[in-house]
């Protein structure tokens, strides 16, 4: 578009400041996996890969992070399927209670983690501890499905809207039944949603620590809570931040993939 | 706040005796806080076979098997030995603990104060039968049936270990050397704005400590057992600190963080912490002040309903064996229970470090307990203010 | 794209189709089982799972807890809301944490616009992949990660205390450095709506309000702000709400601050005092439901 040059220069500056902003932090998690003081003294005293080799070796930490892989799949997959059957009613019908049901699906995200949590744990004890189910993964799943269903829900929704009716109603007219139409016109136009959708409730489900808190299993342990709780070990601070550097790093890959797939310039949400 | 030392620390509140002090033992001989008695449960009368496994519900860091530091690592021998594999659960908070032994799953715990006792009386606790468990003879007596672990001179538990809330100051900053915590409620402290307090509802303890030895006019016996106006002179105390207060600390990597890059110089820590903080050389020193301090303890018990009782009486008798109680003890930051420890620990000077031997020491700290109606020095003509109520003070100190 | 993959499956399978070819028909003429079809999952499992949770919360805070035994007392009372309403402090720290999170949505506001707007109008298309993906790896890296690192930054003598002049002399911990830990790592949640709603503003729309004469400021007002107030209002739903319930930045940055989400957590996990907790969370979740309730009308609540 037509910006005066002084403007975009403006914009540009701001647009680098905001990252030096997003990432002068992260650089200080990188640079602190090397800290030889292990409660990160500014500047280091010293530099050690020691931490890097601690890290390697720590069991707690891969299961931990193989149980946050499992509970964010798990929420990401049902959300998928909820996100999806509630924008589909959302925008297809038109019935009692619609505006209801879209305040509904924002609810858990809008709410404080910390009400949603005790609220969920307070459920779990009181109608399935004397049933004999206590808290496990299963419990964390269930929580985070429950605020992740509105970013699927609104990704699918803002594409069934821009992509209208139409090609439904033509493939109905060329003689297809309702599964064919989903199979090979609705799903493919949705595809890119809900990879949109799903990412972004993998990282929410991937990085939550309040709701998990209190819907976790006692054995249960995502990355979250294993670095809470290895804050309150000592010597273990140092650890945690190579964990973080990793995934920080690895993250990037994922994202990149799913942008790439989602396709940006028709309207990803991501 | 939910595990390691902190949860500890937090749900170790409330041993409702004090091991040590003075009139801690005033109602040893009697029952339970209004009189209330556990239900009669027969300890184990001898040692079987191993039954394979054992449930452990523990802290963080209690039971380590070297998945958090392959050098941590006191639960593989043990496996090898007896046959008996471990299973453990790592409880969040007290209640937790309570809640999950209710479950009758689990054959082990390691309860703090306020869950040993309402284990004890909910009877989901078995006495322990002391002579099945061959290291406790030498167990410090300064932990051997004490009011948090044994009722009526019935032993419930085996003691693991414990520590006191020391005052930490920085050398280079603070002097003269403060002797006295009334180094931290001072209003004309020049160190306004750079004191710290333990973000916790049982600091109302510390105040009443120093209001037992510097008013005495209130006639406080026991930090934990105030009443209504004991209590109104300890936040009065506290809600005047608060003006002096930087901030509050509630884990390790905070407190020695914020003491060596100075935003902190003077309030309460941990001996752990004050030796963290010397090893990252900053210049710090903690002290018992002349008052005494606060404290904690964690014991081991064995469910009623243990389905593996023989492995769980062998995990116990090992977990304080010498050798794994000097690897907790270090791993932890706390005295061991076990005197034999100070042997085996890595460092030699640990049990010095954390002063494991010296019974004068700790006869001057207050073991954390619960605060309940029912005062925990014996008065029955007033009531006192439970945890709720301190709770909801603490709300109101903070602002 | 459609009528080439339809062929496909006309040639097999019709043998394993006639059912479902006859279940969808049936399907087709009635609209209303179909609809209870879509909405029977997800009502159950938000209706049954969340409303029913909420509701035995706010249930539990009629209740209290026994002195001595630590047990629930299950007979409806007031007492509760009683002491909330009455108790000062209560207020104090509930105007504190609306102001906390008022101000890191008006902070996260500022920064992110500008931001959006670049990645959405300004930056090549090559490059707004980069920067989607930049502005999201940081979502990866754990909150209590990054919570941390600030405490570093903002620590006695670090990096933001130069910036300001020496020791001492930058924010220090508390209210202030809390505001500005919670707008950092919520920034994210704000820039990708702004940019969604902003990517979907044809340019040409931007163009044509400058042929026909608007200047920049008038273009951003009559063109621009209409897209963007949505999205913006999406995105402080989710940088509001999360700074309302936070209980952790508070305590790693907050110096000797405590904000609503403290009292609560206190009261379940230290105390064990669970109805007291339920009707201190009744605090946030009414101004949520106003904030809710009131902004639904822009459409907003479709971009989050």
């Amino acid at each position: 578009m037509t910006l005066s040059r002084s403007a975009r220069w403006l914009l540009r500056g701001a647009m680098a400041l905001g990252l030096a902003f997003i990432y002068l932090p992260l650089t200080i998690v990188l640079l602190n996996s090397f800290n030889a003081d292990r409660t990160f003294a500014w500047p280091p005293p010293r530099w050690t890969t020691g931490w890097w080799a601690r890290a390697w070796e720590n069991a707690g930490a891969r299961e931990a992070l193989w149980t946050s892989v499992q509970a964010g799949l798990g929420a990401t997959a049902i959300a998928l399927l909820l996100g999806t059957l509630v924008a589909f009613a959302v925008q297809r019908y038109r019935f009692f209670g619609r505006q209801a049901v879209s305040l509904l699906v924002v609810l858990p995200i809008a709410l404080p983690g910390i009400v949603t949590g005790i609220a969920l744990d307070t459920a779990f004890r009181s109608v399935l501890a004397p049933l004999g189910i206590g808290k496990g993964l299963f419990s964390v799943i269930v929580g985070h499905a429950t605020f992740c269903v509105v970013v699927v829900y609104n990704n699918v929704l803002a594409r069934l809207r821009r992509s209208g009716g139409n090609l439904q109603e033509a493939s109905a007219d060329l003689g297809a039944d309702g599964w064919q139409t989903f199979r090979y016109v609705t799903f493919p136009v949705l595809r890119s949603a809900l990879l949109a959708g799903g990412l972004l409730a993998f990282g929410l489900s991937f990085d939550e620590i309040i709701v998990t808190t209190f819907t976790a299993g006692p054995g249960v342990q995502t990355l979250p809570i294993w670095i809470f709780s290895n804050l309150f070990r000592p010597n273990q601070a140092p650890v945690i931040n190579v964990v973080a550097a990793v995934l920080i790093v690895a993250s990037v890959v994922p994202i990149y993939l799913a942008q790439r797939l989602s396709d940006t310039a028709s309207g990803g949400r991501l | 706040m939910r595990t390691g030392r902190t949860a500890t620390a937090l749900a170790a509140v409330g041993l409702l005796a004090l091991a040590g002090c003075g009139d801690g033992g005033t109602n040893a001989g009697g029952s339970g806080p209004g009189g209330i008695k556990p239900p009669k449960i027969d300890k184990l009368a001898s040692l079987g076979a191993g039954e394979g496994q054992v449930n452990i519900v523990a802290w963080a860091g209690y039971v380590e098997d070297g998945s958090t530091d392959p050098k941590v690592d006191w639960v593989t021998d043990f496996e090898k030995e007896t046959g008996c594999q471990v299973n453990v659960k790592v409880a969040g908070t007290s209640d937790e603990m309570v809640t999950l032994m209710k479950t009758g799953e689990y054959d082990v715990v390691s309860a703090s104060g306020d869950a040993s006792l309402r284990l004890i009386y909910g009877g989901d606790v078995a006495p322990v039968n002391t002579d099945l468990v061959s290291n406790y003879k030498d167990v410090f007596d300064g932990l051997k049936l004490k009011q948090w672990n044994s009722v009526d001179g019935v032993a419930y538990g085996i003691p693991h270990g414990r520590g006191a809330n020391l005052l930490m100051y920085r050398t280079d900053v603070v002097k003269p050397a403060p002797t006295s915590w009334g180094a931290v409620f001072d209003p004309k402290s020049p160190y306004r704005g750079k004191i710290t307090a333990y973000d916790s509802p049982i600091y109302l303890a510390d105040a009443a400590l120093y209001l037992m030895k510097h008013q005495p006019e209130l006639g406080i016996k026991n930090p934990y057992a105030l009443d209504d106006k004991q209590f109104v002179a300890a936040v009065d105390l506290l809600k005047k600190q608060n003006e002096l207060i930087g901030e509050y600390w509630s884990d390790y990597t905070k407190e020695v963080q914020a003491f060596k890059a100075g935003n902190s110089v003077l309030g309460t820590t941990w001996q752990v912490i004050a030796n963290l903080a010397n090893a990252d050389k900053a210049p710090v020193e903690a002290i018992l002040p002349e008052e005494g301090a606060t404290g904690w303890s964690d014991t081991w018990m064995i469910s009623a309903k243990a389905k593996h009782p023989n492995c769980g009486y062998r995990w116990m008798d090992h977990i304080i064996s010498p050798k794994a109680n000097a690897g907790v003890a270090e791993w932890f930051g706390e005295a061991p229970a076990n005197r034999l420890a100070c042997a085996e620990t890595a460092d030699k000077n640990h049990c010095k470090t954390y002063h494991a031997e010296d019974e004068a020491y700790f006869e001057k700290v207050w073991f954390w307990s619960t605060p309940v109606q029912q005062c925990l020095d014996g008065r029955t003509d007033v009531k006192c203010k439970d945890y709720a109520a301190w709770t909801q003070a603490w709300t109101t100190i903070k602002g | 794209m459609a009528s080439s993959t339809l062929d496909r499956p006309a040639g097999g399978g019709s043998a394993v189709r006639g059912p479902v070819r006859r279940l969808s028909a049936w399907l087709h003429r009635h609209a209303g089982v179909r609809l209870a079809a879509l909405l029977a999952a997800p009502l159950f499992w938000l209706v049954v799972a969340y409303l029913g949770a909420l509701a035995v919360l706010f249930v539990s805070a009629l209740w209290t807890v026994n002195g001595f035994t630590g047990e629930v007392v299950r007979e409806p009372t007031l007492d509760n809301f009683r002491t909330i309403v009455t108790d000062e402090v209560y207020r104090t720290v509930a105007l504190r944490s609306v102001g906390v999170a008022a101000a890191v949505t008006v902070i996260d506001t500022l920064i992110a616009l500008p931001m959006a707007f670049y990645m959405a109008k300004v930056a090549r298309p090559r490059h707004r992949r980069w920067l989607v993906v930049a502005i999201l790896t940081p979502l990866w890296a754990s909150y209590l990660v990054k919570a941390y690192a600030w405490r570093v930054l903002l620590a006695n003598g670090g990096p933001v205390d130069w910036l300001f002049g020496g020791p001492g002399s930058g924010p220090g911990y508390g209210l202030g450095a809390t505001v500005l830990v919670l707008a950092y790592l919520w920034l994210p949640y704000m820039i990708l709506p702004i940019y969604a709603g902003l990517e979907r503003l044809p340019d040409s729309l931007l163009e044509a309000s400058a042929d026909l004469g608007a200047r920049a400021g008038r273009t951003f007002r009559k063109v621009v702000l209409p897209v963007v107030v949505p999205s913006v209002i999406a995105g402080s739903v989710f940088t509001f709400s999360l700074s309302l319930g936070d209980y952790i930045t508070v305590q790693i940055v907050g110096g000797k601050t405590q904000l609503i989400g403290n009292l609560v957590y206190v009261n379940i996990g230290a105390a064990n005092n669970l109805p007291f907790a339920a009707a201190l969370a009744t605090i946030p979740v009414l101004i949520m439901i106003g904030y809710l309730v009131a902004v639904r009308r822009s459409g907003a609540l479709e971009e989050l």
